[in-house]
């Protein structure tokens, strides 16, 4: 367990927070930029510290500003994947990743980074430099770099945000599933609520230097604590497999249910969609129009977000529609109730998985 | 390019080429290869030589030793009056070299400010070797503390994040990261300082004197027979200007090379 409180003035406004991540588990911290996101992981690895707080991690003590206790970054065995990765210019990939392993000799370390980014399946890249790597490469060895000492606690700064966007969903995969082989709290940051989705546990946004909200994705886009909250958590995604059916894309969900989409797909994939764009109509009805996308769905719950109200529901896959106050009365929209959520093809958005 | 100003332009290039270069031909071209031998055979061109080689090199490994730990800290710290020790640092810069020599001399010669001390410790500076390496090291230190700053100031902070969480304290950050980094820098501000300590001449002469052997390097040698032996002082220039020439070409060459991390710019 991660546990951190922090407060400081940082130039123009002040960081205030407290967080606690689980062993084994991955805490999102979504934002925009400047919202103090990168000072919290500053401040657990030690290279900031704050006026006042108190960072644990499992039994280690690592920073206690009323007892004086400030552990050097050095000895805090935090793995700190940064933005754009960081890696040593003048070093081999394999030196990067052998940097932290120290008390071994020579041939022993380079074993062991090899057999690290080996894990990574870029074991034939060791003898690249950082220049001579694609991003998607950077990113790996980045990661096997923060990886080679055994960290207590994993800090990841943007980790996604350097990569071309057709390769961040397969690499976003991919380093979900180091998380959670790693066994250990990770701390993550980023600008964009659907990365924070696909690799967080739990996903708190933030703002100003504060966690505004806290949750799982579901939760916050279907409950929104403030209008920031519900336009920053964007589209909801569902995950399904895809094929082509005339002309259009059809799409399995998981847990039960199909959507189409105007957008090409085959396989695994992410489906994503705005609240606005769906609509609620009576059960068993179907609305006329254009929207090929009708879906049984049932609400959990409805949150009001100025003048308008988020709905969530479970379709079975959590899905949020976001209505005017209006179509809720018309509609007797309460929680319990049943209903069909409806949307267009062509709003559906695919990204493979 | 095309037009008059492209014409200027060509031109200014040419006249400054020409102008540069000059001197350095004419040395070579009124030198005959029997001089050259003849006058590096001659008593004290060699130990001039030798000493301008074993002073500079003296001077430079004290100026690298002290230098690059006080850059680095100017380049990665801020704390009060930082501006105005970069100032002080700067100083000798601009300064004269007769002004750097009578500086020197007030400040440890036999009635200067340090001399009673120095003289205490049995130890003798002016108008010895010891003299010649520390004129050196004053007159040549500002160069390479100037650009190794600057060089550490350009290596990416995050590098130093990334390797005080990886394990590495501030030393060994300093010694497997920054320095590694800023490489080109430390290289390009050595060469300054070597060719500045090669050339010293106002501040040695005055300091420590011309005694052949034991303070007279290529400059001073230089100095002395330009008077009477003007062949002689010719033949030394030339082995000074090939000298400097392959200390700026090996640096080029260091500086490109793909181990001090240039082939990554």
């Amino acid at each position: 367990m991660l546990r951190v409180e922090a407060a400081t003035r940082l130039g123009a406004f002040a960081l205030d927070v407290a967080l606690e991540v689980p062993a084994g588990t991955c805490l999102a911290l979504a934002g925009p930029s400047g919202a103090g996101k990168t000072s919290v992981l500053r401040v657990v690895s030690g290279l900031v510290r704050p006026d006042r707080g108190v960072v644990r991690c499992g039994e280690d003590l690592w920073l206690d500003t009323a007892r004086g206790i400030d552990v050097a970054p050095e000895r805090r065995r935090c793995g700190y994947v940064f933005q754009e990765y960081a890696l040593f210019a003048h070093m081999r990939a394999w030196q990067n990743v052998a940097y932290p392993l120290r008390g071994l000799d020579r041939a022993a370390r380079r074993a062991r980074a090899h057999e690290l980014l080996e894990r990574f399946g870029i074991g034939h890249l060791a003898d690249r430099r950082p220049h001579g790597l694609s991003g998607g490469e950077r990113q790996r060895v980045a990661v096997a770099r923060a990886l080679a000492r055994s960290p207590a606690a994993l800090l990841l700064d943007e980790p996604l945000s350097a990569l071309d966007p057709r390769l961040r969903a397969h690499a976003g995969r991919e380093l979900a599933a180091v998380l959670a082989e790693a066994g250990v709290p990770a701390l993550l940051v980023t600008h964009d609520f659907t990365e924070a989705a696909l690799l967080g546990d739990r996903v708190g946004v933030i703002d100003g230097g504060r966690v505004i909200q806290e949750g799982t994705a579901a939760e916050l886009a279907a409950a929104p604590a403030s209008a920031f909250v519900a336009d920053f958590t964007g589209a909801v995604v569902l995950t399904g497999t895809a094929r082509a059916v005339d002309g259009l894309t059809c799409v399995e969900l998981d847990g039960g249910g199909t959507v189409f989409s105007t957008e090409p797909g085959a396989g695994p994939v992410a489906v994503s969609v705005y609240p606005w764009e769906i609509a609620l109509a009576p059960p068993g009805s179907e609305r006329a129009g254009s929207a090929q996308n009708h879906l049984p769905v049932r609400v959990v719950s409805v949150t009001a977000v100025g003048t308008r109200v988020r709905a969530g529901l479970a379709a079975p896959q959590p899905l949020v529609a976001e209505l005017s106050d209006a179509s809720v009365h018309e509609l007797g929209i309460v929680p319990g109730a049943s209903a069909v959520a409806t949307w267009k093809a062509s709003a559906t958005r695919l990204l493979p998985l | 390019m095309k037009g008059w100003f492209g014409a200027l332009l060509v031109a200014a290039l040419a006249v400054a080429l020409l102008f540069l270069i000059l001197p350095i031909v004419a040395i070579f071209v009124d030198t005959q290869p029997q001089d050259l031998v003849a006058s590096l055979g001659e008593e004290g061109a060699l130990e001039a030589l030798r000493l301008s080689l074993v002073c500079s090199a003296v001077a430079l490994g004290i100026i690298v030793l002290v230098g690059t730990p006080a850059a680095y800290l100017l380049a990665t710290r801020r704390f009060r009056g930082r501006a105005a020790v970069v100032t002080l640092i700067e100083l000798p810069l601009v300064l004269p070299p007769a002004v750097a020599g009578i500086g020197l001399l007030a400040a440890l010669g036999p009635n200067g400010v340090l001399g009673g001390l120095i003289e205490d410790a049995g130890v003798q500076i002016v108008l010895t070797t010891a003299g010649v390496i520390l004129a050196l090291t004053f007159v040549a230190a500002p160069f390479y503390v100037r650009q190794a700053q600057a060089g550490f100031e350009a290596v990416d902070r995050t590098w130093l994040d990334a390797s005080r969480t990886l394990g590495a304290g501030e030393a060994r950050t300093f010694l497997r990261v920054a320095i590694p980094a800023a490489g080109p820098g430390l290289v390009s501000g050595l060469a300054l300082a070597w060719g500045r300590a090669l050339g010293e001449f106002g501040a040695t002469l005055m300091f420590a004197g011309s005694f052949r052997g034991i303070t007279q390097t290529v400059p001073l040698a230089i100095y002395e027979r330009f008077s009477t032996d003007f062949t002689g002082a010719l033949a030394l220039s030339a082995v000074l200007v090939a000298l400097s020439a392959a200390l700026l070409l090996s640096v080029k060459l260091l500086s490109g090379s793909a181990w001090l991390g240039g082939a990554a710019r």
